[in-house]
């Protein structure tokens, strides 16, 4: 089973192809907005962060726009720094680097004597990669090379029943066909985990899995915090899900039923293929964006509730098990996982359904939220800035 | 009126119901292939649960299988359960270790 994609000079395969403008800080973050809209396939991800932290979250930072530029729907990245942020062009290129060899140039703001002189600068460097990338041609790449990102928001109780089984059913199929899959949300496990611990390849992966829960309520403890006050959202209450835990146990079925080979930090990439969990917050914008610096092409997100949600350097399938819903917000859900609920399908048939879905976008078909040049981005932090 | 609800396991204390309910519907759904009904006590929306059985307060709610929480209150077999009368249990994760 194939899919077309773009080979990349690293070997990975992405099944978008484009040039991103990546700011390090805040202060480069507008100037990569104004270059990346002068320049046909062009795209930049804000930064909101990137000075001023301590150093886990500038490790954060390191690792998730890195991430980015690693990404294989990337064909090549214009890194635009300040020139006195925490977060330096220089050990940003290097962090690049150590992740991939595609093309990469680099515009430091104070160096170039202001605005007007480094978009001159890299608008020049993104139009020739632009070009270049233009040349790239699609072939056939083997599915198993897919990585894709599993994510759910705004859930409500038809999302455990329906949504999150109909992508878990996708998510065991891309497994046996040697692709590999990652659940993030470590909140959304907590409560479930007992569950997703049985499914560890390994006694330490276990461990991890149990860990990860453990930790973040220890985190939050730490900083006289219950998670239980946030989760589950008001949103949630509304639509049917009444604790964290019952919230948990419909969340994990998107993970699938496979083993579990591998638990990774925030935004960091997999060492191996296969089911994998991430430990990321409950919020689903920053896990997606972490799952898409890990390396994921693509994500499927299931939604009761209806969201908007999208990525500007992975395409987002949006699903639900509410059929009122898909009614109500179709120009932003791509998939209705309803009919299992009415008994017209099985989960397993309209599994199979969504990951012919997944080929095609696989293949170029665009998603609701690509077509708005959806493009949110949030990151994890520890703590406040200093 | 007959309304649906989804029973996902055997041990279920509360259903999942398909459709917005009004007091007094009496609730089908499925146990161990065989058809059961409860009569709604008052009005519930759609994707919400229904108890199944009588419920009194400290006692778990069994969902897909699993303890979702607590009663915070007594609820009788029809009643609405929602955020309003189950609460959260503290995880003991050195004992899933």
């Amino acid at each position: 089973m194939n899919f077309m994609g773009y080979r990349r000079p690293d070997g990975k395969a992405g099944i978008r192809n484009k040039v991103l403008i990546l700011p390090t800080c805040a202060c480069s973050s507008e100037t990569s907005r104004i270059v990346a809209e002068q320049v046909e396939g062009a795209i930049y991800v804000s930064n909101q962060a990137g000075c001023s932290e301590v150093e886990q979250n500038l490790k954060i930072c390191f690792d998730m726009y890195s991430g980015f530029a690693a990404n294989p729907n990337i064909y090549g990245t214009v890194l635009i720094g300040l020139g006195c942020e925490g977060c330096t062009p220089d050990k940003m290129a290097d962090a690049i680097r150590e992740k991939t060899n595609k093309p990469l140039e680099i515009v430091v703001i104070q160096d170039e004597g202001g605005t007007v002189n480094a978009i001159t600068k890299a608008v020049k460097y993104a139009r020739r990669l632009a070009q270049e990338a233009s040349l790239v041609k699609k072939e056939e790449i083997p599915v198993s090379e897919l990585f894709l990102g599993l994510e759910c928001g705004g859930s409500d109780a038809t999302s455990g029943l329906a949504a999150n089984p109909v992508v878990g059913k996708v998510s065991d199929l891309l497994v046996d066909n040697g692709g590999s899959a990652v659940m993030s949300e470590t909140t959304e496990f907590i409560g479930a985990e007992h569950i997703l611990a049985k499914r560890a390849a390994t006694p330490e992966i276990k461990k991890q899995i149990i860990g990860i829960c453990k930790g973040l309520e220890e985190h939050l403890a730490n900083v006289n915090q219950n998670l239980r006050t946030g989760q589950p959202t008001p949103g949630n209450k509304d639509g049917g899900i009444s604790t964290i835990e019952e919230k948990s146990l419909g969340c994990i079925y998107k993970g699938g039923t496979r083993p579990i080979v591998e638990v990774l930090d925030y935004a960091q990439m997999p060492t191996k293929k296969g089911a994998l969990i991430m430990d990321t917050p409950g919020f689903d914008v920053a896990s997606v964006t972490a799952m898409v610096a890990g390396g994921c092409q693509v994500v499927i997100f299931t939604t009761g509730r209806g969201t908007p949600t999208g990525n500007i350097i992975a395409p987002v399938i949006k699903v639900t098990g509410n059929s009122k819903t898909y009614e109500k917000m179709s120009d932003n859900i791509d998939f209705d996982a309803s009919v299992v609920l009415t008994g017209e399908k099985s989960i397993d048939e309209r599994g199979e359904e969504l990951f012919n879905e997944l080929l095609e976008v696989a293949n170029g078909k665009v998603t609701k939220a690509e077509a708005f040049g959806f493009n949110e981005c949030s990151m994890n932090r520890i703590c406040k800035f200093i | 009126m007959s309304k649906k609800a989804l029973m996902l396991r055997p041990v279920d204390t509360v259903a999942t119901v398909v459709e917005d309910i009004e007091k007094g519907d009496s609730v089908c759904y499925l146990l161990d292939g065989k058809n059961e009904s409860v009569t709604a006590l008052e009005d519930i929306p759609a994707y919400h649960k229904i108890a199944l059985k009588d419920m009194a307060e400290g006692e778990h709610v069994i969902k897909y299988g699993q303890i979702i929480g607590a009663m915070t209150s007594d609820a009788k077999a029809g009643n609405w359960i929602s955020h309003k009368n189950i609460m959260s249990l503290p995880r003991n994760y050195e004992d899933e270790l």
